[in-house]
């Protein structure tokens, strides 16, 4: 088991109160597995992403363990974190476009970071270029200016650099969202090729946008405002959703192919709950079909077939 | 009723403006009355340009854009006002659109004192009423709220309002769409679907093939300025004809069906562009037209 996580809650601290982006998760990313974590905007999936990592003055881990192949993972502790980071978990940020430093050039980049790290740059330079020729770029990029590269080559030379030392989990936010769709494709290929070749060993894939999510990851996360809602194989969340927010979610979704003057399709009423007096028991209550009294209750996260997992009082019953 | 025939768009660039970009070229197509029109492109294919000179916010550099029969490039200041009754645009991001100082009410109060003087408040309100009904808001929800207090699909969906309380014959829908969440997207695609049907011409700009296909009547394919296909939504998308159409359409993700599925998709490798290329547009179907290279056109 690459990463397990237990019981998470992160915190946002404001003056009105705490903000409970993250409350109680509870889940396992197998090794070699690429986990696609879905949701709408709000829902907690870039907080869980970011708190695996490295939390920023204003998130508070008030609950819950997160063990990273056996070890448990020092989240709160921001210095020993850093024997973790880069190393054991890397990230690609959201804005990966806008990562790297305009007044650096990339290679100086990467030099730097590896030497925080007590890696010689020199000798790792071999594996770069071959890494950097993988996504399609060559050593000239090392020469370059941020600048000077696309928005598609930037996010190709971060996700090398951030996977250069091999980590055990990568977690990659957004990272198709800016782009166009040919591009898209190459860096979700790019990713998918990463896991088998072992760069990384398992892979959390942030993003807003299912159909891509089915197109590279294994599994499927959904989460709701600060809640998982459903986890199961890509596959099944897209053909067989039980959870009724994953069923209304893809129902909304345009397929080329479906037209609005032969089939209207329609959203989801009603907007998610504020997270700062979250209400209690099921958060999808209030825009929910099925909802009924039992619904008050907090329903479960938990197992409803082998591999499928689901918080939904109508699902389990 | 809409019209542009060959606008190009030029941009000076590079120090003293020495440098040329051309960002839309010789782009030629009509919409008209309760058509959706879906210009589809991926960033820098000049998408953005073309909506900004239809509503005069640029001007093109060549070529002529036409509504109801008159020249939109030569419209006097009180003309222009008169054609801003008629044409509105709503832009991809709506938080931007809002001042955050004010309330919502004065995006829609500019309305009244600029192009509704006449109207007595009773009547007003009464306008008021129908337009945000229209787009399914609650007057309640929304009047006498700031920006912050509502969400980016009530701000989006009150923009259209605005553009409601003129008697608008056509609207810029510029990636409306891209910034709200996939649950309450539909709705302000449906909404579209809805302004359609009372006549008003539409067009609809996104770099989403699917959203494109769900709602247009048409869809004009563009890369780096130039149309490489345009026709009937259900021709293009039923039979992409153009290399780029047809990698631009295996690229996209599709739920229940991986990439590469398909033998089809394996064969459409993105065609490199080639600047220098004469192409000329070629009929191959009733309302179907296609980008060919121009030796192989005659």
């Amino acid at each position: 088991m690459s990463l397990a996580v237990d019981n998470l809650r992160v915190y946002y601290r404001t003056l009105r109160g705490d903000v409970r982006a993250l409350d109680g998760v509870t889940f396992t990313v197998a090794d070699e597995e690429i986990m696609g974590l879905a949701g709408e905007s709000g829902c907690g999936k870039t907080t869980l992403g970011k708190s695996l990592i490295r939390l920023d003055g204003r998130m508070r881990v008030v609950e819950g363990t997160v063990r990273l192949d056996g070890v448990e993972l020092p989240l709160t502790a921001d210095g020993a974190m850093n024997a973790f980071r880069f190393r054991e978990v890397s990230i690609v940020p959201q804005y990966a476009m806008s990562a790297l430093n305009p007044i650096r050039k990339i290679g100086r980049m990467v030099s730097e970071v590896l030497d925080s790290r007590g890696v010689s740059y020199d000798e790792t330079l071999p594996e770069l270029s071959r890494r950097l020729a993988l996504v399609g770029l060559d050593d000239s990029v090392l020469e370059r200016y941020p600048i000077e590269l696309s928005g598609g080559m930037k996010q190709r030379v971060v996700m090398v650099f951030s996977t250069l030392l091999n980590p055990s989990l990568l977690i990659a936010d957004e990272l198709t969202s800016a782009l166009d769709v040919s591009t898209q494709k190459a860096v979700a290929e790019m990713l998918v090729e990463f896991r088998d070749r072992g760069f990384v060993k398992s892979m959390i894939v942030i993003s807003h946008d299912l159909s891509i999510l089915y197109q590279l990851a294994d599994t499927i996360l959904v989460m709701y405002a600060g809640k998982l809602v459903e986890k199961a194989s890509a596959s099944e969340i897209t053909e067989d959703p039980r959870h009724p927010y994953t069923q209304l979610l893809l129902a909304s979704l345009p397929e080329v192919g479906v037209r609005f003057a032969e089939q209207r399709l329609s959203g989801i009423p009603g907007r998610p709950p504020s997270l700062l007096n979250p209400p209690s028991g099921c958060r999808f209550r209030a825009r929910c079909p099925l909802a009924f009294e039992k619904c008050a209750e907090d329903p479960p996260f938990v197992e409803i077939e082998p591999g499928r997992f689901a918080a939904c009082w109508k699902v389990s019953a | 009723m809409l019209e542009l025939d060959g606008v190009t768009k030029v941009f000076k660039t590079g120090m003293f403006g020495r440098a040329e970009l051309t960002a839309v070229s010789g782009v030629s197509f009509a919409v008209q009355p309760g058509e959706v029109v879906s210009l589809i492109g991926e960033s820098g294919s000049g998408k953005t340009t073309v909506g900004r000179m239809i509503l005069r916010l640029t001007r093109a550099s060549g070529g002529t854009i036409t509504f109801d029969g008159r020249d939109v490039a030569n419209l006097g200041r009180r003309e222009l006002r008169r054609y801003y009754a008629h044409v509105q645009g709503v832009f991809q991001d709506p938080f931007s659109s809002y001042n955050p100082v004010f309330k919502v009410d004065r995006v829609l109060g500019m309305i009244r004192s600029n192009y509704l003087p006449g109207l007595s408040a009773s009547e007003w309100k009464t306008q008021l009423r129908t337009s945000l009904e229209a787009v399914s808001l609650e007057p309640a929800d929304v009047l006498g709220k700031y920006p912050h207090q509502l969400s980016g699909g009530q701000l989006q969906r009150l923009l259209i309002a605005r553009a409601l309380l003129l008697d608008i014959k056509f609207l810029v829908a510029d990636e409306i769409i891209s910034m709200l969440d996939a649950s309450t997207r539909i709705d302000t695609l449906n909404l579209l679907g809805d302004l359609k049907e009372r006549g008003v011409g539409i067009l609809f700009i996104t770099h989403d093939l699917s959203l494109g296909n769900y709602i247009s009547d048409k869809t004009l394919i563009l890369r780096h300025g130039r149309v490489a296909e345009l026709g009937a939504t259900t021709k293009v998308f039923g039979n992409p004809t153009h290399p780029y159409t047809r990698a631009l359409l295996a690229s996209v993700p599709l739920l229940h069906r991986k990439w590469g599925a398909d033998a089809d998709d394996v064969a459409a490798e993105m065609p490199a562009f080639d600047p220098t290329a004469v192409e000329t547009l070629v009929q191959i179907d009733d309302d179907h037209f296609v980008a060919r290279p121009a030796e192989a056109a005659s």
